[in-house]
């Protein structure tokens, strides 16, 4: 094999992850009261656009997650020491031209002066050309404009091309489906007729096209996003951020979901001092202020790993530990919240008629909580999951510019921002990393939290409809990290 | 009353104590004190008896739990856990590892972050509350869906830009304030503007919406239709009716906090070079200060207490139903 497969244990989890939302998705495609809700978020023209968006983000991460070693050139046996993800050679031609330091979005030259030797022997002060952005233009000054443009354009037509075809299929595939003509589909469609709001979507689909297209034919020639201070492409530093905020996002839900599910429905179904104890256990976690437990966590996880050196063999490795890490620490600190929810609940539920029932019964106590108890408090899992995640990205920011996130060679929009930081103070002012990072990270919580409330209004019961304003009308909890 | 707050003061002691043992095994059973000293120290070869010496420098010198050398008594308080853990109930925090006082490093800190906490804390409630007014006031027009929308985009938002952003355009491109810094007494106010005004917007998102929400529910109460078929306008109803019902949850949220603004905001003030507790904690982060992280995590807990107990106490206050006894 020209390379060898490499699953660091966030890779690992991922999959597993991925593995479970789809037998979970062809579990409630078989029963009818689990399909109606999701069908509810299907009709949410908001849900649906952001769903988009969230797809587009969730590709790129998965890419990113996929992690293998390159066989070195000329030796069979060796294999490169950096580990890639699938992610990284696709974006090949922007992670391997770096430039000496800071450049502009979109130049060609250097943002800072530098004393260079001219042919002729003299010295002079001046921007210098860069290594790789804009270096097919002989006359950048002259050519740069014409150059942008055309390339440009090409993306354009590159993005209808990709909308066109994306249409055709989706419009084939509907109309396959429900035996209409194509036509029919299309003007369904077009006017907005249809049950899933497919228009919204095509439409939010055309708006990535048309920013994404243009981006990766002009990343081929120049940095989109401009360079950092060691001459990185910024654009390739926010794609690969991505799968760091999706990795907290997700398995912080994934380490805290078992706890929060098993405590929660112990202490409502079981009363007594099982409930006192898990009370006090959540109580006490409680009250201490969510960021300081997380910080005095890292803190000793710093100390444990760097008296441990032998733990791990490559950069990545460590990385990925220290990340995996941070998602078990926040996921203790962020099940209290849930398990409350669910004691609650499950208190409730207890006394309902067809649960005394099964007592009655004789049922088995471990068969009346995953019969009855467990799926009738999904709902309120599944609600507080998809309310979690965007919150848990924006944590991930903060924590890791306050040093306690992830490794300080990770690349997050947490580390991102820190680097921006002393970039603000530069004169001229280096914005564009912070930009960038900005950008990215709205569109990522911004359809998360979108997204999250479709979901909510579909699946909680307590939603009324009021005048026509069923959307962001519930309560949200307060965010895990509060600072 | 009384006999309630100090039912509820003994309720708080197993948690403290439980908070105490969270910390304490977290910090001297995942990392033996060897390890804290070898890091401490900085070299990768360093001496048992360097190791030997700055334990106990540190006192960690005992055993954890139990002293079987000891005799009496002193078999558990001649231990790590008995001289670093019990008297943090006494509020005495020992020192930390540059060897000053904690105790009197929090009293002469705790002035910063009260300025900077409690003006953030007063103006922004009153701002979330206003706002949440208005917006349930236009429920279900295109005001109201419109802030609603800008709610959510505010809390997508994540903090450390509004600091960033809010430094460079008022700071730096206006000159208004200065970028960082803190000075005592009545200069202070200069310093604390900026830092109040950014954390007053910075949590109009999601707060805004968490109150709408609240008032929302309120409204759809019959005791409101009583008051509209009595002939008060909407605005009375609000502010007379709906405001003052919905100030039980609004109180739960809220009053917890208010112990906990001692703490001060970590962010905020490492952004903003403020001498308060939040930079205190953030720089003990940094040098792994143990001691001082561990106090610090004891006092919010402590603080939090204090929260709950005050939160439930203020019930009573505003409403007369409520009754504690």
């Amino acid at each position: 094999m020209p390379f060898k497969p490499v699953v660091l244990w966030t890779d690992a989890l991922i999959f597993l992850l991925v593995a479970a939302v789809c037998a979970l998705a062809w579990q409630m495609r078989r029963r009818e009261h689990l399909r109606e809700p999701w069908r509810k978020v299907a009709r949410s023209p908001m849900g649906m656009v952001s769903a988009v968006v969230l797809a587009v983000f969730v590709a790129i991460g998965l890419l990113d997650s996929l992690h293998f070693r390159p066989r070195l050139p000329g030796s069979e046996a060796n294999f490169a020491v950096d580990t890639l993800s699938v992610l990284d050679v696709m974006l090949a031609h922007l992670r391997t031209r770096p430039e000496t330091t800071y450049s502009a979005p979109l130049a060609t030259r250097l943002y800072a002066r530098e004393t260079v030797e001219l042919p002729d022997g003299r010295q002079a002060r001046i921007f210098p050309r860069l290594k790789h952005g804009g270096a097919h233009l002989t006359d950048p000054e002259a050519e740069w404009a014409v150059d942008v443009a055309r390339r440009t354009i090409v993306g354009l037509a590159l993005a209808a091309l990709a909308w066109n075809l994306l249409t055709g299929v989706a419009v084939t595939w509907r109309a396959a489906r429900l035996g209409q003509s194509w036509h029919a589909c299309w003007n369904a469609i077009w006017r907005g007729e249809t049950e899933m709001p497919w228009r919204a979507m095509l439409i939010a689909a055309g708006f990535i096209l048309l920013v994404a297209a243009p981006m990766l034919v002009l990343s081929a020639k120049y940095h989109v996003l401009g360079t950092d201070k060691v001459g990185q492409d910024v654009l390739y530093l926010s794609l690969k951020s991505i799968r760091t905020g999706l990795v907290i996002g997700t398995l912080t839900t994934l380490v805290m979901l078992p706890l929060a599910l098993l405590l929660g429905i112990m202490a409502g179904y079981f009363r007594g001092w099982i409930d006192d104890v898990i009370q006090y256990l959540y109580t006490t976690l409680n009250s201490i202020p969510s960021v300081l437990l997380i910080a005095a966590t890292i803190l000793v996880m710093q100390v444990y790993l760097e008296t441990h050196p032998g733990l791990f063999e490559t950069v990545q490795q460590r990385q990925d530990l220290r990340l995996l890490f941070l998602c078990l620490v926040l996921g203790v600190t962020s099940w209290t919240g849930l398990c409350r929810l669910l004691r609650g609940e499950t208190l409730k539920l207890r006394e309902m008629e067809y649960i005394q029932a099964a007592r009655a019964f004789g049922v088995p106590h471990w068969r009346i909580i995953t019969r009855h108890i467990l799926p009738n408090v999904m709902h309120i899992v599944l609600i507080a999951v998809v309310m979690d995640f965007s919150g848990l990205v924006l944590a991930e920011a903060v924590l890791s510019y306050v040093g306690v996130g992830v490794d300080p060679t990770t690349i997050s929009f947490g580390t991102m921002i820190n680097a921006a930081r002393l970039e603000m103070a530069r004169e001229p002012m280096v914005w564009w990393s912070l930009a960038s990072a900005f950008v990215f990270m709205l569109l990522l919580v911004l359809s998360a939290n979108l997204f999250a409330d479709a979901v909510r209004d579909a699946f909680d019961p307590r939603v009324v409809v009021r005048g026509g304003l069923p959307a962001l009308s519930r309560p949200r909890r307060r965010p895990a990290v509060a600072t | 009353m009384l006999s309630y707050v100090v039912r509820r003061l003994l309720y708080a002691l197993p948690i403290l104590v439980g908070v105490n043992l969270i910390t304490f095994v977290l910090f001297f059973y995942v990392n033996t004190p060897d390890d804290m000293a070898r890091l401490a120290l900085g070299e990768k070869r360093v001496t048992q008896e360097a190791i030997d010496k700055w334990k106990r420098d540190k006192g960690y010198d005992k055993p954890r739990f139990y002293n079987p050398q000891a005799t009496g008594l002193d078999k558990f308080t001649d231990t790590i856990f008995f001289t670093k853990s019990a008297s943090m109930f006494a509020l005495d925090f020992g020192k930390a590892d540059d060897g000053r006082d904690i105790g009197q490093e929090i009293r002469i800190r705790m002035g910063p972050s009260l300025a900077i906490a409690i003006p953030t804390f007063v103006l922004g409630l009153a701002c979330y509350v206003t706002f949440a007014l208005i917006l349930a006031l236009f429920r279900a027009t295109c005001v109201d869906f419109a802030g609603v929308v800008l709610c959510v985009i505010a809390m997508s938002v994540s903090g450390l830009f509004y600091i960033i952003g809010g430094q460079y355009l008022v700071a730096k491109l206006w000159n208004l304030v200065p970028i960082s810094g803190y000075a005592d007494g009545l200069n202070a106010w200069r310093f604390v503007a900026l830092p109040v005004a950014i954390g007053v917007i910075g949590g109009i998102g999601s707060s805004t919406r968490w109150y709408r929400t609240i008032f929302l529910e309120e409204i759809g109460k019959d005791y409101v239709r009583t008051a509209r078929a009595k002939g008060l306008s909407e605005a009375q109803v609000l502010v007379g009716h709906v405001l003052r019902n919905a100030l039980i949850p609004i109180l739960t949220g809220v009053v917890v906090v208010i112990p906990l603004l001692f703490l001060g905001s970590l962010l905020m003030e490492s952004f903003f070079a403020v001498p308060g507790l939040g930079s205190y904690t953030i720089e003990a982060i940094n040098n792994q200060d143990y001691s001082v992280v561990r106090a610090m995590v004891f006092l919010g807990a402590v603080l939090y207490v204090l929260g709950l107990i005050l939160t439930d106490v203020s019930y009573t206050w505003v409403d007369p139903r409520v009754r504690l006894d």
